[in-house]
């Protein structure tokens, strides 16, 4: 697998927000890399920090220390001019809620050509509008729509201009953080498959945040599990769900109910204690334990893991 | 589990308006429902389906626009459609019925701590007072999970988490002592993990205080998880209702189907997930027929023109489709869903 080409990077990324004397680690000591082409999920719960990582690399976020490398080249803290215009053209972000990231009270037309404005992305006003009606048609909505106000439009239409405001940039990579959690169950299905589709079409990679695990499992090729601010857990997406290792990452597992009425009242429910760890003695590092699984543990950890999984393969 | 059922709730060809900028918009549309004492019914349906407005016309907490233009609800021998007044109400609301809201971070007052929130409604609706009210509340929050009761009563909601926040809100509506309780999406605020632990308690509350639950949800993984029955909605209609393997496993509207396989879960990495073309009707109109025959691939012609009645599917399993008519022509479900219909009747089998 050494062959693919890594598009983007992050190397012990520390991102600290302070406040006077109230300090809070929000992400501790991350690494980890996105191939191109591919859809990378990360997941976890509130407050883990996954979405101040895609923050961060949309440069919203300050980085306290560590890199962000796109294309092997440093994206963060003081870059020249030239290359942080290609950035902020390349990085687009898909937000959560469409029915608050569209500016109310402007014009489909404006909201989805503003980034086009601000990076003097055309030549003439005819190259803007075509470029806008082009965004629209990908995204599978009239040209016509560019004249109406966000009001009036469903969710999963509005989530569509969404889409189509980060297409217009012509990027490479899309940060979609929670993309349809805020959707209808049969809206959900319509713009994951937009996302799928545009991603062939457009030759696109994907860091795709999300808590809900069975769409991670569905669209992702490789997952990171983050929990207070570390991976624990990094693998293929396949693997991960049909072998996790670390207790984290099992009981989140174990916690997504399934269409499966039988199945899901025999299921038992693991609690995740995080005072299981004995990291005073022995602290923790990222281990890759088979081919492309990384797991946050010490020595004593990884070495049961191995003999739990041994013993569970025999079975 | 045969039992015999009696029935705490009966609803009866309800028919909800509200009237808009002049316009009139019919959000429920001749719906009957039946809920069995001490069981747990989940009312599936996506957003604008009319499944929050039917559970708030039960308790009287619809919107001054709002009105039931026809139907009955029955409540133990009283006719709930009839009450007019906010006096009659009272006898019901949280007495008998009590609800569970989504959002746990809106729902409580910031301002007042929660044992005093809680103790507000066993003062109430339990007639208690001072030390017993104080012992009752310590009750309440200990039979929900939570610890350290006597700190924990004299704080207010910012110091509590999402979940605890929500446990909260549970032991306010079991203040009440209800027979009925309805969750309006009970968890959709929460992450999976906190989800189950509530879900969990639910389930275990229940049994100890013998409750009727109404789940509303549009998680089919939440519903398999809590319910005996599931009823689906679209456009305020029911289009099938049955016990929950029934539905899941045997489910016979198209539209149950398209929910069904429009799943993450059933869906092939790599290829398209179904998903269910166009967009709900515009409630505004006047629905002919099958409310979802537009977006429905197995439409049949008599689907746009006469609703059609509930068939039988079993004793305890209807779907209003006409696809179960002797004379329609035999359609099979999707190939993805056979799939996880096998699954499910493997399952029952070994049962």
């Amino acid at each position: 697998m050494s062959d693919k080409e890594v598009l983007l990077e992050v190397k012990n990324l520390h991102i600290v927000f302070d406040k006077g004397k109230h300090k809070f680690v929000a992400i501790d000591d991350v690494s980890f890399h996105i191939y191109k082409g591919e859809t990378f999920g990360l997941v976890g719960e509130s407050g883990s920090g996954k979405t101040t990582i895609g923050r961060a690399i949309m440069r919203i976020n300050e980085v306290t220390s560590g890199q962000i490398l796109y294309r092997g080249k440093n994206i963060n803290g003081k870059i020249s001019k030239d290359w942080d215009k290609q950035i902020t053209q390349k990085i687009q972000m898909i937000f959560q809620d469409p029915m608050a990231s569209l500016n109310e009270r402007a014009k489909v037309d404006y909201i989805i050509s503003e980034g086009l404005i601000n990076t003097k992305n055309f030549k003439d006003e005819a190259e803007r509008q075509q470029k806008v009606q082009n965004a629209l048609l990908n995204v599978g909505l009239l040209p016509e729509f560019a004249s109406r106000f966000p009001h009036e439009f469903s969710g999963g239409q509005r989530q569509r201009i969404g889409i189509a405001r980060a297409l217009v940039m012509e990027p490479e990579f899309i940060i979609a953080d929670e993309p349809i959690s805020a959707l209808d169950v049969s809206i959900r299905a319509q713009v994951l498959n937009l996302l799928s589709t545009i991603q062939q079409r457009n030759n696109l990679t994907y860091l795709f945040i999300a808590h809900d695990l069975s769409i991670v499992r569905f669209i992702t090729d490789r997952t990171a599990v983050i929990y207070k601010g570390k991976i624990v857990e990094l693998a293929e997406t396949e693997k991960l769900f049909s072998n996790p290792i670390h207790p984290y990452t099992r009981a989140l597992l174990s916690a997504v109910p399934e269409p499966n009425p039988y199945k899901e009242r025999d299921k038992v429910v693991e609690i995740y204690n995080p005072l299981q760890h004995q990291y005073e003695l022995a602290p923790p590092s990222f281990i890759e334990i088979e081919e492309g699984h990384y797991v946050l543990a010490n020595e004593e950890e990884i070495a049961n893991y191995r003999t739990l999984r041994t013993v569970e393969v025999s079975e | 589990m045969k039992q015999i059922k009696s029935r705490i709730l009966a609803i009866e060809n309800l028919v909800i308006t509200f009237t808009l900028r002049g316009q009139v918009l019919t959000a429920i549309r001749g719906i009957s429902l039946d809920l069995y004492k001490g069981e747990s019914l989940a009312i599936v349906g996506e957003s604008g389906s009319g499944k929050s407005v039917l559970m708030k016309s039960i308790m009287g907490l619809l919107d001054k626009n709002g009105s039931i233009a026809q139907g009955q609800i029955i409540y133990n021998g009283m006719d709930l459609a009839l009450f007019n007044t906010e006096q009659q109400w009272l006898t019901i609301r949280g007495k008998e019925i009590a609800i569970v809201t989504q959002d746990p971070m809106t729902s409580l007052n910031p301002l007042k701590t929660i044992g005093k929130q809680i103790e507000e409604c066993v003062v109430l609706h339990q007639g208690l007072k001072g030390k017993a009210a104080y012992t009752e509340t310590l009750k309440l929050l200990t039979d929900v999970g939570i610890d350290d009761v006597e700190k924990r009563y004299k704080q207010y909601p910012h110091e509590f988490s999402g979940g605890m926040r929500q446990r909260i809100v549970i032991a306010i509506a079991l203040a009440c002592k209800p027979k009925i309780l309805i969750c309006d999406e009970p968890t959709t605020a929460l992450d999976v993990t906190i989800q189950a632990q509530i879900l969990q308690l639910l389930k275990s509350l229940q049994q100890k205080y013998s409750l009727t639950i109404v789940y509303i949800t549009h998680d089919l993984g939440v519903v398999a998880k809590v319910a005996d029955r599931i009823a689906v909605m679209y456009a305020g209609d029911i289009l099938e209702v049955g016990h929950t393997h029934e539905v899941f496993f045997n489910g016979k509207h198209p539209y149950t189907w398209a929910l069904l396989s429009s799943l993450p879960q059933l869906g092939l990495k790599g290829q398209p997930l179904y998903s269910i073309k166009g967009t709900p009707p515009n409630l505004f109109k006047e629905i002919k027929g099958d409310a979802f025959a537009p977006r429905n691939p197995f439409a049949l012609k008599i689907d746009y023109e006469v609703r059609p009645p509930f068939f039988q599917v079993s004793d305890t399993h209807f779907a209003r489709t006409w696809l179960l008519d002797p004379r329609a022509p035999k359609v099979e479900p999707p190939a993805t869903l056979q799939a996880f219909f096998e699954e499910g009747r493997q399952y029952a089998n070994e049962r």
